[in-house]
């Protein structure tokens, strides 16, 4: 009773002198300016035991390891281990991207991964593309042999891989080729799908061209169910909130959308016979991490507390591992700038803290002219270094969530939270991620959003170095663009075409019915493709024979 | 001097699917007042060039953040070829400045980089759709 009435004196002297500086404030700021962070939180100047208090800790936060995870999802954090360095690379032939990746893993990087080239977006091999388009923004990679060159001397049985490549995962399957062929088990194979998330390709960067929307979803089945059942140390499963927040989607949305995509693909595969603790710990997030501080540290540290409740509570997952949001997060290209661009390793640097302060588990770091280009090998060690500066001589990996307890931060985070819970709520009520996409209510949300945050910086509401404020006389950028050899790649367009014309026809022809059959029977269609890529055929063979079979997808045409 | 709204056509030819900046822009240009025809990313330049025919245009706009624009001059050619000499071509997005010229010399009319404002989209779009139909009207008599 007493400690209570003491408690009631203390929160009233607290308002009190709370009033008395607010009153103080306002009479000398005068016309206070409004401040709305990205996600469209207003921000107060000063946050206090009114906005976020200690007795919250228990339920608001807890201790690192254990739920709700606010503050990390393992007991030691980057005190134990630091995130791991993977930069995303992708450029020219394999042979190019082999000495790129080798050069980072002697800087420091301690995972790899591989982005391949557009036409490899769009579905088709190095022969049918237009040669200027060919390895500027990611490795042609069309056969298993493409990706042992790549990988070679890359211990793949050591080394975490991460292949950003949407259904039917056609590198992951050349990918465990190399792997037979080097008489390595594929249980040794560890690292992520860094794309397999189809919906996010939907929304953000209309990937119907490979596959209609059901035939990506049977395959992305298919495939989480072939990885724990044959690579059981491969994330079959990675949610891209990156995507759709590089579309316009704003942190708050960007969360809600991915998190109610997870909840969709965790749906699917328990509907066909999966068990939820078999697969909820495989299930890996990948974000953009923007330059808008606080705001990107409060939406990782809500979304862990929020997935870890879905998965305990809503799937009924009762290992622990299934409850961890784990993530990559990558700084955030879209806040870099064309005008004066040294100026990004400054945005990369804060993005970074940004992501190291939200508790990520891995993080790709800009290069500096990715505004303009593919990063030259220059800027790629720059972008490096500025990891292992932050790590080494900043030292943010000396305490754990050392933002925790902030008001703020505090705050923030719960804000965050409920414009999250918000989003989850417009989806569940559409019918899920899948429904919502098909009615088109996720494109519209993240066009408005775009609009809006455009908007922003044209009336200067948004300011941008160097865009609409600070701009200088010398606009002309005069740093080097990456361009890959085009004689090279008409050489490996050549040697491809040779490749093709010398392999077994009917060892190609026999896969690729069986690719057909499986496709349109109930036998494990990612099995077929594997099956499928072993025997040399190509990428753009894999998917054209499963557009065929299970669909072209079409655009969604959203104003 | 225009009868009627200027009629452009925004899309985005090559292999990259990032349309955050061309549906800002058709936006940009719809609010203006103009005719916006809006493509999906990943067409084809027949496709275009079809298009552009069909819905009568006066500028086609192509959004390129991944280096599609080095194809461009096909577009630009494949313009001409169809008979469509006074279509006037932009481009906005990530083209680096050494890049620039050769487009231009293609027969490129304006290249926005990132930074570029609505307003100086806008009154380009109106030059150029102008400049189009005098082209065309001049082709006519002529």
């Amino acid at each position: 009773m007493m400690t209570k009435s003491h408690d009631n004196a203390d929160a009233r002297n607290l308002q009190a002198s709370f009033d008395d500086w607010n009153a103080r404030y306002e009479r000398e700021i005068g016309r206070d300016r409004a401040v709305v962070n990205r996600s469209g939180i207003e921000v107060r100047p000063l946050y206090t035991p009114l906005d976020w208090s200690e007795d919250r800790y228990a339920d608001d936060l807890g201790m690192p390891g254990e739920p709700p995870y606010t503050r990390g999802i393992y007991n030691t954090m980057h005190r134990g281990r630091t995130w791991t360095q993977r930069q995303l690379i992708g450029l020219g032939t394999p042979q190019d991207y082999n000495q790129r990746v080798r050069m980072l893993l002697q800087q420091g990087a301690t995972a790899i991964s591989l982005l391949p080239c557009n036409s490899g977006f769009r579905g088709i091999d190095c022969d049918e593309s237009p040669i200027p388009l060919l390895g500027t923004c990611g490795t042609v990679v069309n056969t298993v042999n493409h990706m042992d060159a790549a990988l070679d001397g890359v211990p793949i049985d050591r080394i975490s891989t991460a292949m950003n490549d949407p259904t039917p995962f056609t590198l992951f399957a050349f990918l465990l080729g190399v792997a037979k062929r080097r008489g390595v088990p594929f249980d040794k194979i560890t690292g992520t799908a860094n794309q397999s998330d189809y919906i996010s390709h939907y929304v953000a960067n209309h990937m119907f061209y490979r596959l209609s929307q059901p035939g990506a979803r049977r395959v992305f089945v298919d495939h989480v169910k072939f990885c724990r059942e044959h690579v059981p140390n491969w994330n079959p499963v990675s949610v891209v909130g990156q995507h759709m927040q590089q579309a316009g989607a704003t942190p708050a949305e960007t969360m809600g959308l991915t998190l109610s995509t997870a909840i969709q693909y965790a749906e699917d595969c328990i509907n066909a016979g999966m068990d939820p603790d078999n697969i909820l710990r495989r299930f890996t997030f990948f974000f953009d991490i923007s330059i808008s501080f606080f705001e990107e540290v409060a939406k990782f540290r809500a979304g862990r507390r929020i997935w870890a409740r879905i998965a305990r509570d809503r799937f009924g997952a009762k290992d622990p591992r299934s409850w961890r949001f784990k993530f990559h997060g990558q700084t955030s290209g879209v806040d870099l700038t064309q005008q004066q661009p040294l100026n990004n390793i400054a945005r990369v640097t804060a993005q970074a803290i940004a992501g190291i302060f939200g508790g990520l588990q891995s993080m790709h770091t800009d290069g500096f002219d990715e505004a303009l280009a593919c990063p030259t090998e220059a800027s790629a060690r720059i972008a490096v270094a500025t990891q292992n500066i932050l790590r080494e001589e900043a030292h943010l990996c000396d305490v754990i969530d050392p933002l925790g307890g902030s008001y703020y931060v505090e705050a923030l985070t719960n804000e965050m939270e409920e414009k999250i819970l918000e989003v989850m709520d417009v989806i569940e009520k559409a019918g899920g991620m899948y429904k919502a996409v098909d009615a088109g209510i996720v494109q519209r949300m993240i066009g408005k959003s775009a609009l809006a945050y455009q908007n922003r910086i044209e009336s200067g509401a948004e300011k941008v170095v160097g865009v609409n404020c600070y701009q200088t006389e010398a606009e002309v950028q005069d740093v080097e663009t990456y361009r890959p050899d085009r004689a090279a790649m008409e050489a490996q367009v050549a040697e491809f075409r040779a490749f093709k014309a010398a392999r077994d026809k009917r060892a190609v022809s026999a896969a690729l019915d069986d690719l057909a059959r499986a496709a349109n029977g109930a036998e494990n269609v990612y099995e077929k493709v594997v099956d499928a890529a072993l025997v040399g055929v190509t990428h753009g063979e894999i998917i054209a024979c499963l557009r065929r079979e299970l669909g072209f997808g079409h655009p969604q045409m959203v104003a | 001097m225009m009868g009627y709204p200027e009629r452009v056509l925004v899309t985005k030819i090559g292999f990259d699917g990032h349309d955050r900046g061309s549906r800002v822009v058709a936006a940009y240009l719809r609010d203006a007042g103009m005719e916006v025809i809006y493509t999906p990313p990943w067409q084809e330049i027949a496709a275009v060039v079809n298009l552009a025919l069909q819905e009568d245009v006066d500028v086609v706009g192509v959004s390129s953040l991944a280096t599609d624009h080095l194809i461009l001059p096909e577009l630009v050619d494949a313009l001409r070829e169809a008979g469509l000499h006074h279509v006037r071509v932009i481009v906005g997005g990530i083209i680096p400045q050494n890049e620039q010229p050769e487009l231009i010399s293609a027969g490129v009319s304006a290249v926005f980089n990132p930074g570029a404002t609505s307003q100086e989209i806008v009154e380009t779009v109106r030059r150029l759709a102008q400049e189009a139909r005098i082209a065309r009207e001049a082709a006519e008599i002529a």
